[in-house]
């Protein structure tokens, strides 16, 4: 019956007339002989020890040797704060949810996060006690998953209230274990490098230019002129030049442009840099998000005898910024793809690493290894932000929430 | 008669817009005069104060390739044209080849083929979670890089690929069709596009192509299905019912989509610099290096891509003029 149907199914999609069967047939074979040159090339002919003779270089850089225990401790950090935080949130569970503390989809995740655990770790030869303390990560994520899955069920919602504080304070965490300083040695950013400094730009510019973008998103709708004006300056000044010019303008012009001294080091001028130009495209989405809110909201907010500050923060952003999730996390991927252009002014992030590595003699010509590697990070990376933005969307849209 | 009761000024909605204004005037404006007095101060210090005379000195560099005549005893603003023509061409024919591509696919996600369908979507999702500069990198570097010379060359009809650049067959003089040739161990064609610019367009166009079947599939999607079931019920198949019927109606949702993918397309082509083509871009970088003149080349470089993006917007916007729906 099922393989029927199944059948049926292929014969409609695939073979429903002479010229379809035709085309599916000649497709498959391409997609069949490109599979085939592909595992061949990858199980034959690649040679993977150029990434498995630099894993720590593309980790983190020229991160110093003596200091990575305090890398280690941030992604322990991290694994805590995880762990916490998702077993919490499945104890409390909104009123449109189930309440099964594990369901299929965690189950699903926690497979996947145990494969990688086992594979990743063993496939890129790391020495046994690193695969230890991967395996111990792992579990200690876990078991806090499970731990506060456990405790959050015997205490009020009330204390979850307090749990996303935990992220922010961990971020400042871990800017001072990175860089040094309270007690810690200084590690000068020229010292970071590999996956930790693209995070960590990312991340930067992520969480500063949402801020700026609604600002000057409000800014380029308000009704006073000189707002408008201005904010329609910054956007249209960011939107019409090409990315890698403007860092250009970052590296070679912002020294000019600070008191001498005052100008931060390359690192940060380029986190800034990729700051205002993620602004100026997050105000876009953001403004047609407002766009999108009818004028009544205001008008009602206002009559109800709330001010203008009032209004937007309690009755329009709300609505505004969830409808302008989705274009906003576009963005935001966008960015964390732009990170790469910091390569070109000669910063050493994921793929400046790798143009390193591959200018190495004893590694030269081994491109489509280490390009395909980069490739498949950051195409999970970017639909791993797809995906969750399409769940956030989910949960945030009220026709699926309870009355 | 008790004293009308006033505002405080602070509460006065004629008062307070402007002081708003006001003070946010009175802080742009008190850094905007810190940064230009820096400014000054600094160049001055560097010697470097705004001139444009150094753009009539010989540039003393090379471009590797070029549409108009040069050599390195011209001046600077010869090499930066130079490279503003390697710019546009490779913009133009990316525009056009992003288009045709994008369209392509876009319209396979109406296939009635389901391989067809899925083979688009796999492709748009792979295109777009993956950063340009890696495929510009990948292309140029694993796949254009790969090619042999003279006779080992990757021969297909009408096209070479060589290390040596890429050959297509065109009309040489007097009509003649006319397919590359080995002359000498050395490839000839009459049209050869440079490895670099090859690997440029690939990329370019292959980015480019996936955001725009993004649009043109929202377009078509915007067309009521009933447009699709009069077409078929009138008796035209799937390309005819695509081309007369949907794909005309889709335009005007099209267009606009299309507007912002052309305008990213040019900004993304500045990432030549990481191939080795010599566009405009790369040329201003080579102009930094050797003059020193930073302010002036990111004035220049500023100029030259808004001028840009404003000519595609002008084409465009008149393109979605001529698409509107005319309705009595």
């Amino acid at each position: 019956m099922a393989a029927n149907s199944l059948l049926a199914s292929l014969r409609r999609e695939l073979f429903a007339s002479r010229g379809d069967a035709l085309l599916s047939a000649g497709l498959l074979a391409l997609i069949a002989a490109a599979a085939i040159g592909l595992l061949r090339w990858a199980f034959g002919q690649a040679q993977w020890v150029v990434i498995q003779a630099n894993t720590t270089l593309f980790a983190v850089g020229r991160y110093p040797l003596d200091q990575q225990w305090r890398l280690w401790l941030l992604v322990a950090l991290l694994a805590l704060a995880t762990g916490l935080s998702w077993g919490l949130l499945r104890a409390n569970p909104r009123g449109d949810r189930s309440g099964v503390l594990w369901p299929a989809n965690d189950r699903i995740a926690v497979a996947v996060l145990a494969f990688l655990t086992a594979w990743a770790p063993a496939a890129l030869r790391l020495a046994l006690p690193l695969q230890l303390r991967w395996w111990g990560i792992t579990a200690l994520l876990l078991a806090l998953r499970w731990a506060a899955g456990r405790w959050g069920r015997r205490h009020p919602p009330q204390l979850l209230r307090w749990v996303p504080l935990i992220w922010p304070l961990l971020y400042l965490l871990g800017m001072v274990l990175i860089s040094g300083g309270l007690g810690l040695i200084r590690v000068p950013p020229s010292e970071w490098g590999g996956l930790l400094l693209t995070v960590l730009m990312a991340s930067f510019a992520i969480l500063a230019s949402f801020p700026l973008g609604v600002l000057m998103a409000l800014g380029r709708r308000s009704e006073l002129p000189l707002l408008r004006w201005g904010s329609v300056l910054y956007i249209e000044f960011i939107r019409g030049a090409p990315l890698i010019t403007l860092l250009f303008l970052g590296q070679n012009i912002l020294g000019f442009l600070l008191p001498g001294g005052l100008a931060p080091d390359r690192v940060w001028r380029a986190a800034w840099v990729l700051t205002f130009f993620c602004g100026a495209y997050v105000a876009e989405a953001v403004r047609a998000g407002l766009a999108s809110v009818p004028g009544g909201q205001q008008e009602a907010a206002r009559s109800l005898g709330l001010s203008v500050p009032q209004s937007l923060q309690h009755v329009v952003l709300p609505q505004a910024l969830r409808i302008a999730l989705p274009a906003t996390v576009g963005q935001f991927i966008s960015l964390l793809q732009d990170t790469t252009l910091l390569s070109l002014i000669g910063l050493l992030e994921l793929l400046g690493t790798a143009r390193t590595v591959m200018a190495n003699p004893d590694f030269l010509g081994k491109n489509a290894e280490v390009y395909l590697t980069l490739a498949v990070l950051f195409w999970c990376c970017c639909a791993a932000l797809g995906l969750g933005s399409r769940a956030l969307e989910r949960r945030l849209d009220p026709s699926h929430s309870p009355a | 008669m008790p004293e009308p009761r006033t505002i405080p000024w602070w509460r006065d909605r004629r008062v307070v817009p402007w002081l708003v204004q006001g003070g946010v005037a009175l802080v742009v404006l008190v850094v905007i005069a810190l940064l230009l007095g820096n400014l000054v101060r600094n160049l001055t210090a560097a010697g470097l104060l705004l001139s444009w005379r150094w753009l009539g000195q010989p540039a003393s560099f090379d471009v590797a390739e070029s549409l108009i005549p040069f050599d390195a005893a011209m001046p600077y603003w010869r090499a930066l044209l130079v490279g503003l023509v390697n710019s546009l061409r490779a913009i133009l024919i990316g525009l056009v080849g992003a288009t045709l591509l994008g369209t392509a696919v876009g319209m396979a996600a109406y296939s009635g083929n389901g391989l067809v369908r899925r083979l688009g979507r796999v492709y748009v999702e792979v295109i777009r979670n993956i950063p340009l500069l890696l495929q510009l990198l990948f292309w140029y570097f694993v796949v254009f890089l790969s090619f042999r010379n003279g006779t080992e060359a990757l021969q297909l009809p009408g096209i070479v690929l060589a290390k040596s650049g890429l050959y297509l067959a065109w009309f040489a003089e007097g009509w003649r069709w006319q397919g590359p040739a080995l002359v000498n161990g050395v490839w000839q064609a009459p049209w050869r596009f440079s490895v670099e610019f090859a690997a440029l367009l690939t990329g370019l166009i292959t980015y480019t192509g996936a955001f725009v079947a993004e649009v043109v599939r929202g377009g078509i999607a915007a067309v009521p299905r009933g447009q699709w079931e009069a077409a078929t019920s009138l008796g035209l198949h799937w390309g005819a019912s695509m081309r007369t019927v949907v794909l005309p109606q889709a335009l005007p949702v099209i267009i606009p989509g299309l507007n912002s993918q052309y305008i990213s397309l040019a900004k993304n082509s500045a990432l030549a610099v990481a191939v080795g083509y010599a566009d405009l871009y790369s040329v201003a970088e080579t102009t930094l290096n050797q003059t020193g003149r930073a302010l002036e080349v990111f004035l220049l470089l500023l100029g030259a891509y808004l001028v840009i993006d404003l000519l595609i917007s002008l084409v465009m916007n008149g393109l979605n003029q001529l698409v509107q729906i005319r309705e009595r």
